[in-house]
């Protein structure tokens, strides 16, 4: 590169040949606009390939998913029954919903170990994923195997026509403290 | 060679327009020099060396394991191109596609031979790395091939990876739940790992579930469609295509630094 520069700039040592010997006429390119010209033509190169990369990268991120709906209407408060584990939306929903004394809350059916999906044995009240055996308790803590913390809650709010609308797109952990929000438990 | 009178066939057909047409420099080569320059103008024999040291073909120093992975990608990719006959990549098809390849489709076999050789290239290529370790092979001026290989190596990973979810069986389908997991976890790049916090300006998160490294990889925010779809074009496509350009150095390589290193 320095190289190049230096013999750009240097008045030729050797007798100039005589094309370049003579002034640069209007339609001719000289040896000084013909380097600017290189440099933005590099420039321009440089610049229409780092753009077209970058839109390659965002082509990745679409505007619209696909996705099943992440907001679903789970029926009236009154379908729950106080001290049950209602696994009704869980193929199609990913979602448990529970109803204690005080109210019924939205459990995430992903387990928290590696993401695969527990099962709720009624008879030992317990969540018990079949990958690596952690164990929930019908709040959603852990209490055996490898998991480390609590399953995440969703948001469990009541429409106008008092329906229940559960919405996965909000989630709260426990160990952030995050289920005393008036939105992660349904007061009925 | 004596008996210059009578021609033998291969020799008379060597010296037809055919032949010279195809085989540049023609004829039958004779000497060193000949022999050379027809392996020197092949486009198929220029990948190899002209000449090898005979430790190079001990199988003792080698244990040919580059050449087996090759070997192998070989066959994956001639088995793996007939699969894409009948393979769909979408929820309703992949699963039922492969259970009709593997029992009703003739030579059903070429289904087992694309996973036992998925397998088997993976072990090869770790052995492979293994000997040229245990060689010293990977010293100056071999570095750069080494380099080569490292990423030949995850390449190699990442289609072994790719590939074994296109089943869409459970043990797939949870296997890339888990593994791109990890991709949450990325610094900076994935929403649960550290410093993504730090990219936001104000209350607005530019890491989030809908922007990070595992939304690139599996398309949405959660295992489904578009995260097949993804794979499947990465597994049959991209990274194929990718690692055939790194083989290419890496061959190419191998010959330039001096052919297989020298036993000490
Ligand atoms: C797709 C995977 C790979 C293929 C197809 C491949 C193929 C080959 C072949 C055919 C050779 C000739 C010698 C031999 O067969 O042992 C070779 C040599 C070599 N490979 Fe690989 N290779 C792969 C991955 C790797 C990896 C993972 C490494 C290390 C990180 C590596 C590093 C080297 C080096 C340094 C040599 C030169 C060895 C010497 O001169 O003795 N390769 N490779
Ligand atoms: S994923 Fe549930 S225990 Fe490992």
């Amino acid at each position: 590169m320095l190289e190049g520069k230096k013999t750009a700039t240097k008045p030729p040592v050797r007798k100039a040949p005589a094309a370049l010997g003579e002034t640069v006429k209007d339609n001719e390119v000289s040896r000084r606009s013909f380097f600017s010209w290189l440099s933005l033509g590099w420039i321009g190169f440089v610049a229409s390939t780092g753009g077209f990369f970058t839109m390659m990268l965002r082509f990745f991120f679409p505007n619209v998913l696909f996705e099943p709906v992440q907001t679903f209407r789970a029926g009236y408060p009154d379908d729950y029954i106080i001290g049950e584990v209602d696994t009704k939306w869980k193929d199609k929903y990913g979602v448990w919903i529970i109803r204690n004394r005080e109210g019924i809350y939205a459990l995430s059916t992903v387990c928290t170990h590696l993401g695969c999906t527990p099962n709720w044995l009624a008879s030992a009240r317990k969540f018990k994923c079949p990958c690596h055996g952690s164990g929930f308790k019908s709040t959603g803590i852990n209490f055996e195997g490898p998991a480390p913390r609590p399953l995440e809650r969703y948001r469990i709010v009541l429409a106008d026509d008092g329906e229940i609308i559960v919405d996965k797109t909000q989630k709260y952990q426990q160990e952030k403290g995050q289920w005393s929000d008036p939105e992660a438990f349904l007061r009925v | 060679m004596a008996e210059q009178t009578k021609k033998s066939f291969l020799e008379k057909a060597a010296e037809s327009q055919v032949w010279k047409s195809i085989f540049r420099g023609g004829g039958v080569p004779r000497n060193r020099r000949q022999r050379m320059m027809s392996v020197l103008n092949s486009v198929f024999l220029h990948l190899h060396p002209v000449r090898l040291p005979k430790h190079a073909v001990k199988l003792k120093f080698t244990w040919c394991m580059g050449g087996l992975s090759f070997f192998i990608f070989l066959i994956l990719t001639i088995s793996g191109i007939l699969l894409m006959f009948y393979y769909r990549p979408t929820i309703e098809y992949a699963y039922t596609d492969i259970i009709d390849l593997a029992e009703q489709v003739p030579f059903g076999i070429m289904r087992e031979l694309h996973r036992w050789g998925a397998h088997a290239m993976v072990i090869t290529v770790w052995l492979h790395m293994f000997r040229v370790f245990m060689t010293g092979s990977y010293k100056p001026p071999r570095e750069f091939n080494w380099t080569v290989g490292v990423i030949l190596l995850l390449l190699t990973l990442m289609l072994s990876f790719t590939g074994y979810l296109l089943p869409w069986d459970q043990l797939a389908i949870w296997a890339i739940t888990v593994g791109s997991n990890m991709a949450r976890a990325a610094p900076f790049l994935g929403h649960e790992g550290p410093g993504a916090s730090l990219l936001a300006i104000g209350d607005i998160n530019f890491i989030t579930m809908a922007s990070d490294a595992r939304f690139a990889l599996i398309g949405g925010r959660f295992m489904g469609e578009a995260a097949l779809l993804r794979f499947y074009v990465l597994h049959c496509i991209g990274l194929p295509f990718i690692i055939m350009i790194f083989m290419s150095i890496h061959f190419w390589r191998v010959r330039k630094d001096g052919g297989i290193s020298t036993p000490v």
